[in-house]
């Protein structure tokens, strides 16, 4: 049981970690250009999808991954230049409207390049097999890197966040963006550098799942619903929000659909409480992300300090 | 900044348009519309009369979500929910042998209507892009509960044994009979929404969008009356689903999807937000252009998607400003 558990908490952080690499992007997209962007999923299956036909040539999954990573900060340049910087400052039904539009064409686009089946990526052989993590407990390899790459990432924004130049006028842009442009900051290049840092964010998360995942024109879909639940909760425009309402969506929805069940046993019969299980545990988290807002409507972390 | 200020306040005492002809203009479209089935039946294509009948629930979904979007300046990212609510009350009544379309209407309206109050109430605190994303959420709660209800077909969805009765009676079983069920009940939605933003209410509901400050200054806080036009809209949608339902005689959760929400959103901006006919309008557009691109490749929604980005993009001043130019209006 135990163990059980630990597995189980343990594949929440792992999705805990991917849902952070696609919320930091996005976060900061929301706060910094106040850009409410749909498309922020599809670029994680751009990601998947660059990242695995360059595993498919090069026969390296590192390779591959090396490739992609630059490949998808392409897409996203050529995407801000295109189409989202002149959204910028526009109401935020438009930019919904707009890039609803893009979602339709980047899944529409992956469909004719690639074709509707999904397609499968080996994981790379020194991280295939599983490894003991605590007593008996076994856990895959690759999963482990997933969540030790997260966390490095994380810590890397961390430290560009709060310890560089970039960061403070990410910070500073994310609370008061007119003010900033004010001082003379070129505010043009700092959102192209957002929009490709998160961009590129979002295909590595993309990279990262495409061998535990099968990759499909429809991945990025539900993972931006899941994203936008974690940002509202962590408030917009705070990494570091993002980063905990990721591990808490992470967990509780892992945890909810084992446990819930289990836990639901124990106050009414069985057959009863496995349905009831199976029906609440997909709306835990919007249950949750309700109850934080009905509490603190602007997040956990509010980066806005006038509202 | 006061010249700025005072031109929203003009517009709303301008009360809608009531050009002299708009009356008789509304009434020659009814009749239009009414010799659809005939004239589909007399050039041999009847499918056109089910393309016509999804055009008018759509127009339904999109006339209530255009009182929440358009009249109540409330981006609800969610809309669809209350149409596949509105579905399911007709498949889980059937499932239970209540065959009755009076029933099942009445049963839509209440669910549909208290789903949005709770709801509502809760996203009514935020404002702009927490509502957006928080209505949104609300949508996929209400889609997830339905996949996850194997009773009644969960993902795969439920088929109809056939139509709904009206008082025992199999008055729409056919094609046509339903499309003039539709009619009419868009009709009779039409000219109460047009009523409502009418009103003192719609007047309120409008004033609210252009200052909600000013508004509760004067003695209008905005939470009721957001709240009951959110509630309104639910409702409405909720009948559109019902009417969803016996068109296609299949319910499933994709009804509710959130692609779904985002298509009502194109819709209402397609036609002209906070115009009752550019709802209308809206509809007829996209499901004439999906069924029309559809027809050319299966790829169709590069196309629409294609169409989205450049109608924002070379729109200056938005769609909004596009369509008050047109309307030879000033851009709002």
């Amino acid at each position: 049981m135990l163990n059980l558990f630990l597995l189980q908490a343990l594949n929440g952080l792992q999705l805990g970690i991917l849902l952070f690499l696609v919320a930091a992007g996005l976060t900061l997209i929301f706060g910094v250009m106040d850009l409410i962007n749909l498309a922020h999923g599809a670029l994680y299956m751009v990601g998947a999808y660059l990242a695995a036909t360059f595993t498919a040539l090069t026969d390296s999954f590192l390779l591959g991954l090396a490739l992609a990573l630059p490949a998808t900060l392409a897409v996203g340049l050529v995407l801000e230049l295109l189409v989202f910087r002149h959204l910028y400052g526009r109401d935020h039904l438009e930019q919904v409207l707009a890039t609803f539009g893009l979602i339709l064409i980047l899944n529409e686009g992956v469909r004719i390049v690639w074709g509707s089946a999904p397609m499968s990526v080996p994981v790379p052989d020194f991280l295939s097999g599983s490894i003991p993590v605590v007593g008996t407990l076994m856990y895959p390899a690759y999963r482990l890197a997933i969540i030790a790459a997260g966390l490095v990432t994380a810590l890397g924004l961390h430290l560009l966040v709060n310890h560089t130049r970039l960061g403070m006028l990410l910070r500073a842009g994310a609370s008061n963006g007119p003010m900033v442009s004010a001082l003379g900051v070129d505010i043009r290049r700092l959102f192209l550098a957002v929009f490709g840092l998160g961009a590129m964010l979002a295909g590595f998360a993309g990279a990262m799942v495409a061998p535990i995942l099968s990759v499909d024109p429809g991945m990025g879909d539900s993972v931006l619903i899941l994203t936008f639940v974690v940002i509202v909760i962590g408030g917009v425009g705070s990494v570091r929000g993002a980063f905990v309402a990721a591990l808490l969506v992470g967990l509780a929805d892992t945890l909810g659909r084992s446990f819930g069940p289990i836990l639901l046993r124990s106050l009414m019969e069985p057959a009863a409480a496995s349905q009831t299980g199976r029906t609440l545990a997909p709306m835990l988290i919007y249950i949750l992300m309700a109850a934080v807002l009905f509490f603190r409507p602007a997040g956990l972390f509010p980066a806005r300090g006038s509202r | 900044m006061s010249a700025g200020a005072s031109l929203p306040v003009a517009r709303i005492e301008a009360a809608p348009p009531r050009r002299p002809g708009a009356r008789i203009a509304l009434l020659l479209a009814l009749v239009a519309l009414a010799l659809v089935p005939v004239l589909a039946s007399g050039i041999g294509a009847p499918f056109l009369i089910v393309t016509a009948t999804r055009i008018l629930i759509f127009a339904i979904a999109a006339l209530s979500l255009d009182l929440v979007l358009g009249y109540g300046a409330m981006v609800s990212f969610g809309h669809a929910a209350y149409v596949g609510l509105g579905a399911y009350a007709v498949a889980i009544l059937s499932a239970h042998g209540i065959h009755d379309l009076l029933v099942q209407s009445a049963a839509a309206l209440v669910v549909c209507a208290l789903f949005a109050l709770v709801t509502g109430a809760i996203s009514l605190r935020t404002r702009g892009v927490y509502f957006i994303m928080i209505t949104l959420a609300f949508g996929q709660m209400a889609f997830f509960f339905m996949v996850s209800l194997s009773a009644y077909g969960g993902d795969d969805g439920v088929s109809l044994d056939h139509r709904s009765r009206v008082l025992g009676a199999r008055l729409i079983e056919g094609d046509v009979a339903l499309f003039y069920l539709a009619l009419g009940v868009l009709a009779v939605v039409f000219v109460a929404l047009r009523l409502l933003v009418a009103s003192r209410f719609g007047r309120v509901l409008r004033g609210i969008r252009e200052n909600a400050v000013r508004m509760e200054a004067i003695g209008f806080p905005a939470f009721p009356y957001q709240l009951t036009a959110y509630v309104v809209a639910g409702a409405i949608a909720g009948l559109a689903g019902v009417l969803l339902a016996n068109q296609a005689e299949f319910v499933s959760p994709a009804y509710m999807s959130w692609q779904r929400s985002g298509e009502l959103i194109v819709m209402v901006v397609l036609g002209g937000m906070g115009t009752l006919v550019g709802a209308v309008a809206g509809a007829a557009a996209l499901i004439a252009v999906e069924e029309g691109l559809a027809h050319f490749s299966e790829h169709w929604r590069l196309g629409l998607g294609l169409m989205l980005v450049l109608l924002v993009l070379l729109a200056r001043g938005g769609i909004a400003g596009l369509t008050a130019r047109l309307r030879g209006g000033r851009a709002a």
